[in-house]
């Protein structure tokens, strides 16, 4: 049988764009390899963290990410809380449940609408998008507004906000400035219902998964900011022992480090689904009736469905802000009084991405001696492949340009960060 | 409107947060109305769809970080009429520029299990270190409202109106009460560059320098306040080696300090 190889090559300065690579190999019809390469240059954060001052740490790794930096300063904040044996009142704790609604739903906006949505409806962008139905994308320009107004209100700016720090905020927000937010948020509610019916009556391309979830669960919330690190496989630790059972391995392909469970080096999924998974008995009852009628069983194995997952988180964090919002009353201090003190931290929090997980060692004075933050795209690298790996496979008959476009669908099912969630993709084919 | 009329804009990414990006995205209520004066032509955060250069103006997000990144900054100023970077990594360095004060090697044996598959230059340098800018629009992150008004000058052929002045007078205008004199907190609002519209004085916190120096700041009076306020050595060090912490001004007096 004659062998051919055909080698496609995507614009090679697409790669300068900090983004993705897809390497296939087919012979025979049958898929033998699929590499997902993130080339975004490393940036070296827990090297120059060493040294730094305890205090630092959230406004540093804050930068880490523009699209969720509550999960980077909140993380952080909770390892040093952990540390130094601090403890927060509830209003304080609430607050911080408030900022990072703003963040799920600001990201899940951005992403179902403008990054996410346009695959299904066969469009480039959302723009394109509104040039058909421009209320459409107004409104969803709007959600994710009240998501930034949130993060404003609270933090003081939506990218990056300069109010959160170890022990609580610099200073409490007004009454009135949260309070403002309740009617924003009572409509926001009822579009995000919306979303759900729209994003439910796509048409998903068939890939049933049996993955490994892995989830914050809590005893009362929908977890965010805190819980238990659950497993479907019947993992249940508190997030101090996260680095007993995970670690990420660094392959040759990818910038990205792996994540892998040390358990049968498995790999494992975090994020929507997931959290969907362990915590579908969390939800509110709107949330759940919402997910059943968008044909949602409890459990959610096609990765391509995570879209109408991710409509369904916007509906539980909207109504969790608002309920926030409306019982918010202003602390009598904004911080507790934090002591340095020489110790190990560990602070794990649900990113829009999934679990988000650092720790640090500090010197009595409070300086950082040592960090490690695990970001949610690298534990997903393992899972993203093998779904590639599915789809390559399912529709390996597909020309290069549609099959590259699925490949791309498929890697933003992940919403892994958004120079890679979107539009990159430098894909190899060889077919042998 | 057909197109060939309206000035293509293109958004580039280098190494980065994205953050900077984002804002022309969080310009909720202004997008589509950008989006109808301008052609999207490039920008891969928001649409697959790839419009060929030459572009009228181009955006830069982040700094160069690789041999590769090196090459294609040239590609980009060849083929923009105006050249603009947002934010901090892009007219900076920005905060992964501290590998610049360490040998880069200590830092991939850190992080990275295999050094070897790293590709990374020694320093981490803002864009105009490689090719000519037009303007350079500071902060880590930029302010989406400062965007929106560079891009409107640009496409009106006029200066932004975007000031140089100490981000302290920012904070004065808006009536801040002056968190060094009543709270004794340090502060870099003299040395730093405004934009921000005097954030972090609003909730009671000193300025951490996020836009950056201002024109010929007075970094030696500042470190002298600093250190006046009780901060020794490393810390007034640590006080400028953040977001822009290889800006010029800024470099310079932190390798005065240490400790
Ligand atoms: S300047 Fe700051 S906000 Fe902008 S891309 Fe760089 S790290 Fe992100
Ligand atoms: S006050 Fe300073 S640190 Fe705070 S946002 Fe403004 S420029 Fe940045």
């Amino acid at each position: 049988m004659a062998v051919r190889t055909r080698t496609i090559k995507v614009d090679a300065l697409a790669r300068v764009e900090g983004e993705g690579s897809l390497h296939v190999r087919i012979r025979d019809g049958r898929v033998q390899e699929v590499k997902f390469g993130i080339f975004e240059p490393p940036r070296f954060f827990e090297a120059f963290l060493v040294g730094r001052d305890y205090s630092e740490a959230p406004d540093i790794t804050a930068r880490i990410c523009g699209i969720c930096p509550i999960a980077y300063e909140l993380g952080a904040i909770l390892a040093m809380e952990d540390a130094f044996g601090v403890a927060v009142p509830q209003v304080i704790s609430d607050l911080r449940r408030l900022i990072y609604c703003g963040e799920w739903i600001e990201s899940h906006g951005l992403h179902v609408y403008l990054l996410h949505a346009p695959d299904f409806l066969g469009l480039p962008d959302a723009l394109e998008l509104a040039k058909v139905d421009k209320p459409l994308v107004e409104r969803a320009l709007r959600l994710k507004k009240i998501g930034n107004d949130i993060l404003e209100a609270v933090g003081g700016r939506a990218v990056h906000p300069v109010n959160l720090k170890v022990g609580g905020f610099y200073r409490a927000p007004a009454k009135a400035a949260i309070r403002a937010l309740a009617e924003d948020l009572k409509w926001a509610v009822e579009e995000s219902l919306a979303t759900v019916k729209l994003v439910g009556g796509f048409d998903f391309p068939v890939l049933e998964q049996a993955y490994t979830f892995v989830a914050l669960r809590h005893e009362r919330d929908y977890a965010i900011h805190q819980g238990r690190l659950v497993s479907n496989g019947g993992l249940d630790i508190p997030p101090a022992e996260f680095l007993d059972h995970f670690d990420e391995e660094h392959v040759a392909h990818s910038n990205a480090l792996h994540g892998f469970m040390k358990d049968g080096h498995a790999r494992y999924k975090v994020g929507p689904l997931a959290r969907y998974a362990i915590n579908h008995d969390r939800l509110s009852e709107t949330a759940r009736h919402a997910a059943h009628a968008a044909g949602l069983g409890p459990v959610v194995g096609n990765p391509f469905q995570s879209i109408v997952v991710r409509a369904v988180e916007m509906v539980q964090s909207c109504e969790d802000a608002l309920a926030l919002v409306e019982a918010y009353e202003e602390p009598d201090s904004p911080a507790v009084t934090v002591e340095p003190r020489a110790g190990v931290g560990h602070g794990c929090t649900e990113a829009p991405r999934g679990v988000c997980y650092h720790r640090y060692r500090l010197a009595d004075d409070g300086s950082i001696l040592s960090a490690r933050i695990v970001p949610p795209t690298a534990q997903n690298q393992k899972c993203i492949e093998d779904d590639l790996l599915k789809v390559v496979e399912a529709n390996a008959d597909l020309s290069d340009e549609a099959l590259r476009w699925r490949c791309e669908q498929a890697i933003r099912n992940y919403d892994p960060c958004i120079s890679c969630a979107t539009h990159f993709l430098d894909l190899t084919v060889e077919r042998e | 409107m057909p197109d060939r009329k309206r000035p293509k804009l293109a958004v580039w990414k280098f190494s980065s947060c994205d953050g900077c990006q984002l804002s022309l995205l969080d310009c909720e209520l202004e997008l589509l109305a950008v989006s109808e004066a301008v052609e999207i032509a490039y920008f891969l955060e928001a649409t697959r769809k790839v419009v060929k250069g030459p572009y009228d103006i181009s955006l830069v997000e982040g700094s160069i970080t690789t041999p590769h990144d090196v090459e294609a900054i040239r590609h980009v100023r060849r083929q923009s009429r105006k050249l603009i970077t947002i934010g901090a990594c892009a007219t900076a360095g920005g905060i992964q520029a501290l590998r610049n004060f360490k040998d880069v090697k200590d830092f991939i044996d850190l992080v990275y299990a295999h050094p070897e598959y790293i590709d990374t230059l020694d320093r981490s340098s803002a864009v105009s270190e490689h090719v000519r800018v037009d303007f350079e629009l500071r902060g880590c992150p930029i302010n989406k409202h400062q965007l929106l008004e560079v891009l409107n000058a640009s496409l009106n052929g006029r200066r932004p109106n975007v000031h140089p002045h100490a981000e302290c007078v920012e904070c004065k205008m808006r009536g801040n009460v002056c968190v060094t004199v009543a709270k004794s907190e340090p502060c870099l609002g003299p040395v730093v560059h405004a934009g921000c519209g005097g954030l972090c004085p609003s909730v009671g916190r000193g300025c951490f320098g996020c836009f950056g120096p201002m024109e010929t700041p007075n970094t030696v009076a500042m470190a002298a306040k600093l250190a006046e306020m009780g901060l020794d050595g490393r810390d007034i060090q640590r006080r400028f080696r953040g977001f822009n912490a290889y800006a010029d001004a800024f470099r310079r007096e932190s390798e005065v300090h240490g400790g």
